[in-house]
């Protein structure tokens, strides 16, 4: 999480923004936002829902007269989320991943909340209007919709294999390329294992919660005996209860934070793929554009050859910013992985004592219980 | 116990009878083989064989007279001891007795003492007085019942006198003397022992003279016992420890003077004090014995495979020959000890612990797979249940007395013939099974009069559901378990993939870090695992195996219960021919229906009396049974949260050791 880094046009602080409440209408998902403005103290509180949020990144992907715009590795939007199916929730979680879980949507409001967040950090895009008037205008912006991005990704899926394979002329970009296409497979799949522990400590959880109401089952006060054996049962009923919540809780912490991390870090290096093929896009067409130069005839030379240039141009402004870009990625990527790490180092840590404490006492109820 | 059911008519005896002649033709051998090997080398375990001879011969001088005391006619009892096979005979007599002197291994029995002289005395009387005026038939039992007190006079005349007279008839005996004698030369210290028997004899003899005399109309079974248990006390206590010396020995005699009363009290008619004693009893029942397995190994090849596991006891007790001994015993051998065990006791309603299953697939597996590590664990677990089987038969009190046991855990090598009982071992259990369900439908008929029964079957049969369900669930929690293992250790393989490509050093090295972490964490998982299976899974399984066994002893209730009942039935059938024949007025048959009648009386109030024996011995491992449980699942409740608690505190090094990795990304 970079803190704005203090443009003048940036009217708003990037930390600032929130989302505080999500309400859930049907298949609809209201989400409360709060941000403050750099140069006031009150804050801001707007609803928007999915849409809003989607117009907002088309509206980004569709700044006009922003020079090498392709470049920009813009943050990524998590896909929308669909509560009224998600009772299914295999489809749900093959869709959001760790988005799904967690209780009343809070991971995904935790996304989106990064994802706003990083936009404004970003020293371009927070320049964009649409950012603004997504932020306080009380109107929904999502209405004003229409205009589909120009980055859609569904088109390109056919061409892709074969231009992602695409040689590079830039040593740079072919490493940072090679690197990306292997960093995104293997944080995504680190963050699908992830997922899978999560799901397996939760229903580790619900079998404790099981095994801890049958041994009620146990209980009798018939005689002096019974009611020993049934003591014996409560206690480690309690005991199973304790483990149940600490599996809950180790299971919550992976979530909130190391899980959150993965999956904002395999959706950026997704995104930084999806600018590195923006690219690359750019420079199929600067190579086919100079064969056609070459092989034109004389006459269609000087048009083709002015073209030609233009295009370079405009792939040499792209290489530049993405090359600023890639930096800025790395570094950003370097500590937003830190960060989770260490709280999620913290939170484990602390939920380990905590229950360390609490198993030291259920032990010293259960010796207590005999020796009386 | 056995002087009862001997008078019995069948079923019953038929059955047991052989049982134990069996049984005894095995010990004797057995002790006979010894002595005499031990006999030719002077070496130094050679004060042992002597003290097993010794053992003998006095056991059956002091049981035989005893045992046989009402229900045997008093010129059989002495035909047996001077006959040369009179191994056979002492062997016989004394598995029951073993069975009552459970007493000794727990001196603190101390405090049922007063009761020893109160109880007995009017539960006997009460069945003496209550019974119907004795006919001529029954001339010798009664003249038993009432000759009672010089029949005890007996008891404390007879054992020097059989002594004496043992060296006089030819064959064994007077070699068993001589032997010891010769033995006695070669280690001196062990003089003392003979005399010590002598002098303890004496010792004894007076003390349970005033509780013998007090109560004059005593009858057989109750009293007998009781009296069995004195001298079987006496003599098992100094002969098993020939090398304790007089301090011991003197230790050992205020708890002789107590024995009687659990003896007493199962056999008494208030039992609501009875269990609060027992309760205190078993409160108190700690002992000092140690059994582990451990080394299970594979012996042989093929389909003739099997495992051999090391059984190592280590105890102070000084019924075992020395402190620490190890045997080889493969599983079959442990069936074996089953079967023998529940043979001698379950008909007198005690809980014998019940053996694992024994598992075809399981052991396939391990005789045809060389190293597999689903072979490794079946080999684990059944290590662990056998040595939890093998512990539950030694804190029991009476089964530890049982000289199966002993030999189980002592002897170098066991009669090989337990080798054909291993598939009968399996057969046996479903047999006893079966016999169980039949004998459970019979339930309905018998309408219980004790309330306490009746709730604790209805209270088994609970739980058993209870603990299916238990299990079921633990069982989903392992796998669970299982499972986070597995995905635990996927994770960590793609965290270090993943560390490995990135290019800032210090995030790769933190996250080859967290790979590291994360495996061992898999690690805390796999035996949390374990933990979660042997500490619950199994204990469950055990349980409800156990509480299958207590059905058991239910059903052996019900059996004794039956038997009355028809007793009682063909009493009826006897009084109302009596009362035709009156009717009818024929004089001359009339005389034998008597004569009938008074025998029916007798098995009627036989019967009765073994059904409230058997009733109060069931209760009371029962009792036993529920404190154990108690007190073991507490154990493992105190085991499952050590374990806990270490994974907590590992978990907390590992988290500490990595925070600072993480904070060092730069």
């Amino acid at each position: 999480m970079e803190v704005s880094s203090a443009e003048a046009a940036l009217s708003v602080s990037a930390s600032s923004i929130r989302i505080t409440d999500v309400t859930q209408d049907g298949d609809v998902l209201t989400f409360a936002l709060t941000s403050q403005k750099l140069d006031s103290s009150a804050g801001v509180c707007v609803f928007r829902i999915y849409e809003d949020f989607d117009w907002l990144q088309q509206s980004l992907f569709s700044q006009e007269n922003l020079p090498g715009l392709q470049g920009i590795i813009f943050p990524p939007l998590p896909s929308k989320a669909l509560p009224s199916q998600s009772n299914t929730q295999t489809k749900a979680l093959k869709q959001l991943g760790f988005l799904a879980l967690g209780q009343d949507w809070q991971s995904y409001c935790k996304a989106l909340e990064f994802y706003l967040q990083q936009v404004a950090a970003h020293p371009t895009l927070c320049k964009c209007k649409a950012l603004d008037s997504f932020l306080f205008n009380s109107e929904s912006p999502g209405k004003q919709r229409g205009r589909k991005g120009i980055f859609n990704r569904l088109s390109q899926a056919v061409e892709e294999m074969r231009k992602e394979s695409h040689k590079d002329v830039d040593n740079f970009f072919q490493n940072e390329r090679n690197k990306n296409t292997n960093l995104a497979a293997l944080s995504k799949v680190a963050t699908e294992k992830l997922l899978d522990v999560v799901m397996t400590e939760q229903k580790l959880a619900l079998a404790c919660g099981h095994f801890s109401t049958s041994l009620h089952l146990c209980v009798n006060q018939d005689d002096a005996s019974a009611v020993a054996f049934s003591k014996v049962c409560l206690k480690l009923s309690d005991v199973i209860e304790a483990v149940k919540r600490n599996l809950e809780k180790v299971a919550s912490n992976n979530l909130s934070t190391l899980g959150l991390g993965l999956d904002l870090e395999s959706r950026y290096q997704e995104a930084e793929k999806e600018m590195l093929f923006r690219r690359t896009c750019k420079l199929i067409e600067l190579e086919t554009v100079k064969k056609g130069t070459e092989k034109a005839k004389a006459n269609k030379r000087e048009v083709l050859e002015a073209f030609q240039k233009a295009v370079e141009k405009e792939f040499n402004l792209i290489s530049s910013v993405a090359k600023q870009e890639i930096e800025r990625f790395h570094s950003s990527h370097v500590n937003v992985l830190k960060n989770f790490l260490i709280g999620w180092c913290e939170v484990q840590l602390n939920t380990a004592k905590e229950f360390a404490e609490l198993y030291s006492q259920h032990l010293e109820a259960c010796r207590n219980m005999y020796s009386e | 116990m056995a002087a009862s059911s001997e008078r019995s008519p069948p079923p019953f005896p038929d059955s047991e009878e052989p049982e134990l002649l069996e049984d005894s033709d095995e010990g004797a051998d057995a002790f006979t083989g010894t002595s005499i090997s031990e006999m030719d080398s002077p070496s130094p375990d050679s004060t042992r064989p002597p003290k097993d001879i010794f053992n003998e011969p006095p056991e059956d001088i002091f049981s035989d007279p005893l045992s046989n005391i009402n229900s045997e006619p008093q010129k059989k009892v002495d035909a047996k001891i001077p006959s040369p096979s009179s191994d056979e005979a002492v062997d016989l007599f004394s598995d029951p007795l073993d069975d009552d002197s459970e007493v000794m291994s727990s001196p603190e029995v101390q405090n049922p003492m007063p009761d020893l002289l109160n109880e007995p005395v009017e539960a006997p009387k009460s069945d003496v007085l209550g019974e119907p005026p004795v006919s001529s038939v029954k001339k010798a039992a009664s003249s038993e019942m009432f000759g009672d007190d010089d029949d005890d006079e007996d008891l404390f005349k007879e054992p020097p006198k059989v002594v004496t007279k043992k060296p006089q008839p030819s064959g064994p005996p007077v070699d068993v003397f001589t032997e010891v004698k010769s033995d006695v030369k070669v280690k001196p210290q062990v003089k003392d022992d003979p005399t010590d028997l002598f002098a303890e004899e004496a010792l004894t003899a007076p003390a349970p003279k005033p509780s013998a005399g007090s109560s004059s109309s005593r009858t057989n079974g109750v009293h007998s016992e009781e009296q069995d248990l004195f001298s079987e006390a006496t003599v098992e206590l100094s002969l098993d420890s020939p090398r304790n010396d007089r301090k011991n020995k003197d230790a050992v005699k205020p708890s002789v003077s107590a024995p009687a009363a659990p003896v007493a009290s199962s056999s008494s008619k208030a039992p609501s004090k009875t269990l609060k004693e027992l309760e205190e009893e078993e409160s108190e029942d700690k002992f000092d014995l140690n059994i582990s397995i451990t080394n299970p190994e594979k012996v042989g090849d093929g389909m003739n495979a099997y495992m051999a596991y090391k059984v190592s006891t280590q105890t102070s007790l000084t019924m075992f020959r020395s402190k620490t001994f190890t045997v080889r015993r493969r599983f079959s051998d442990f069936l074996g000890l089953f079967e023998k065990l529940s043979e001698k006791h379950s008909q007198n309603g005690y809980l014998i612990p019940p053996p694992p299953e024994k598992s075809i697939l399981g052991m396939t597996k391990v005789k045809v797979g060389k190293e597999d590590p689903s072979s490794a664990e079946f080999v684990e677990r059944r290590r662990a249940a056998l040595e939890r089987y093998l512990q539950r038969v030694v804190s029991h009190p009476s089964l530890l007395q049982d000289p199966d046991v002993r030999e189980f855990l002592e002897k170098e090598e066991l009669p090989r013939a337990v080798s054909t009982q291993a598939l009968s071992g399996a057969g046996f259990l479903k047999m006893l099974n079966k016999a169980t369900d039949a004998v459970s439908k019979m339930t309905i008929k018998m309408n219980e009069q004790d309330v306490w029964f009746d709730e604790k079957i209805q209270d088994v049969e609970n739980e058993e559901q209870h603990l299916r369900k238990l299990h079921v669930m633990v069982e989903s929690l392992v796998n669970h378990r299982k499972e986070l293992s597995g995905n635990t250790a996927v994770f960590a393989k793609s965290v270090a993939m993943l560390g490995s490509s990135e290019d800032n050093t210090a995030l790769s090295r933190a996250l080859s870090q967290l790979a590291e972490v994360e495996d061992r964490i898999e690690q805390l998982h796999q035996e949390q695992a374990s933990n979660d299976f042997f500490t619950f899974s199994e204990l469950l399984a055990d349980y409800i195996r156990l509480l299958g066994a207590v059905r058991g002893c239910f059903d052996q209730r019900m059996k004794a219960w039956q038997r009355w009942q028809d007793a009682e039935n063909m009493l009826q059938k006897k009084r109302e021919a009596e009362a035709k024949l009156l009717w009818a007025n024929k004089p001359d048959k009339l005389q034998q229906a008597k004569d009938e009648i008074t025998e029916w009386e007798a098995k009627v109030t036989q019967y009765e009396r073994e059904f409230e024996r058997i009733s109060a011995t069931v209760r009371k491992e029962v009792i036993r049974f529920d404190k154990e449980k108690a007190r073991d699942f507490n154990r493992q409740v105190i085991k499952y949260l050590e374990s806990l608690l270490h994974s907590q505190q590992q978990l907390i090094k590992y988290w500490d050791a990595f925070l600072p990795e993480a904070k060092a990304i730069v």
